[in-house]
């Protein structure tokens, strides 16, 4: 177990300086985010409906498809020049692989978020206070929750030639619980109620993301064992 | 010829009627072979043979449709105990055009677990003529050089069988011979080569086996009192005709 997550974070540690190095991932991402968050500030007449309605859909659409951008650069960077081959062909196993993935993904999606909430926080004008480490909880519970999946129907799109159409068609039917869960808790939260209310929804991402997690490890290896 | 003598003691790599197939299309159908530490099996034959194939099974990057195949007396697919014996050469570098060489090289260093990578990852590349340029990106490299980085890289860990896919693809009159004299070094250290190649020069100059691949089958084998280069290349030349 130690070395399987020892060359998951080798591996992962690869996928982050190869994404420091180039930032096109990151930059797409953040500018999408940004842009996507202005967008709907002013498709809504805010007579009509308060920010702290608006504001948790707006949050966890906009995070859903920046993430896809760099889930998709995770396996398109082993795609070029079949680097994948040299990482399968090694002694990691294949668990360790989709790990190290993952882990350079949430890194990914987690510093794409400490852009976008911060953004959204001020553009929205939202009460943060006291609700800021609630709302860390459910940032995390679904990132991780996205990126799991995600990583799986990464690997899987990125053998084909409509890898960048697919991506979305495969991962965004099983976002739908992560959006759905992580917007509601959200909502509570701004909305005052007490964070026990929003219990239900968090209890759904922890569990989706145990489910998943587990899932799309074991699945992992026979996406690139045929 | 090679004049390198096979170190005895049970085969480093063995097939027997070994068979891989996608669907209804086998790639490779029924190849049988053995070789020993020390020896060179070249392998030619037309595009669409199933020679790429039989190296990503010898890889452990396929499972074997039926038949058997071991590597180091590990049946295949032997996971990560068979793959860490072998050093996979394709002429798909598999490098990371924003990484540095000495970068790549290092990460496969450690992907295998090799004690001292630093000194490894310098001789490796040395070894290859690239170390003043092992601080540039891959990206900036030439294709020769990007082919010099990623022997060095599948070199980085001593395997004990190189399989080797068109390795002389990209590389210069210098590269080739660089290539020729290190996969010489290694058959003579002991190691075992498996080599995919059009080059036949380059090819039989290495091999204690050598073989033509057509349709999945090794139509001719010999080892290494029966290789005549003049009747390989008339095969090999037959076998590229009736392929088309």
């Amino acid at each position: 177990m130690v070395d399987t997550l020892l060359a998951a974070w080798l591996i992962a540690r690869k996928d982050l300086a190869i994404e420091f190095r180039t930032r096109s991932a990151f930059v797409s991402a953040v500018v999408f985010a940004l842009l996507g968050l202005v967008i709907f500030y002013y498709s809504w007449d805010p007579t009509a409906v308060g920010v702290t309605d608006l504001a948790p859909g707006v949050l966890w659409i906009v995070f859903t498809f920046s993430g896809l951008l760099g889930l998709h650069r995770s396996f398109g960077v082993e795609s070029a020049d079949h680097a994948i081959d040299g990482l399968l062909a090694s002694p990691v196993s294949r668990e360790a692989v989709f790990l190290g993935k993952a882990m350079a993904n949430l890194i990914f999606v987690v510093a794409v978020q400490l852009v976008a909430i911060p953004a959204l926080v001020l553009f929205y004008n939202l009460p943060l206070g006291d609700i800021a480490a609630p709302l860390i909880a459910i940032a995390l519970l679904a990132a991780i929750g996205l990126v799991a999946v995600g990583t799986l129907f990464s690997a899987m799109a990125a053998n084909t030639r409509l890898g960048e159409l697919l991506l979305p068609m495969l991962a965004l039917p099983f976002f739908l619980p992560i959006v759905i869960g992580a917007s509601q808790a959200t909502a509570k939260l701004l909305s005052g109620r007490p964070i026990v209310e929003a219990g239900a929804w968090l209890k759904l991402l922890l569990a989706f993301d145990l489910v998943f997690v587990v899932a799309a490890t074991l699945t992992y290896p026979f996406t690139v064992e045929d | 010829m090679s004049s390198t003598i096979s170190s005895g003691g049970p085969p480093i790599v063995e097939a027997t009627d070994l068979v891989r197939a996608f669907g209804s299309r086998t790639a490779v159908a029924g190849v049988s072979f053995s070789i020993l530490p020390g020896d060179c099996l070249a392998v030619f034959g037309p595009n669409g043979a199933g020679k790429t194939t039989l190296l990503r099974v010898l890889a452990g990057l396929l499972k074997p449709t039926s038949g058997s195949a071991r590597v180091a007396g590990i049946p295949l697919p032997g996971g990560a105990q068979a793959r860490s014996r072998v050093g996979l050469i394709s002429h798909h570098t598999m490098l990371y055009d924003a990484l540095s060489a000495r970068e790549n090289v290092s990460f496969a260093a450690r992907l295998y677990g090799v004690r001292d990578p630093r000194t490894r990852v310098d001789e490796s590349l040395q070894r290859m003529l690239m170390l003043e340029r092992a601080d540039a990106p891959v990206r900036l490299l030439s294709r020769g050089m990007q082919q010099r980085v990623s022997i060095a890289r599948a070199m980085v860990h001593q395997p004990q069988v190189v399989l080797a896919d068109e390795p002389y693809s990209g590389l210069d009159d210098s590269g080739a011979r660089s290539l020729t004299a290190l996969l010489g070094e290694l058959q003579s250290s002991g190691t075992a080569v498996i080599i995919v190649t059009h080059n036949l020069a380059e090819g039989l100059s290495l091999a204690t086996h050598a073989a033509v691949m057509q349709r999945g089958k090794f139509v001719r084998y010999e080892t290494r009192d029966g290789i005549d280069p003049t009747s390989y290349v008339a095969t090999y030349r037959e076998a590229v005709a009736s392929s088309g």
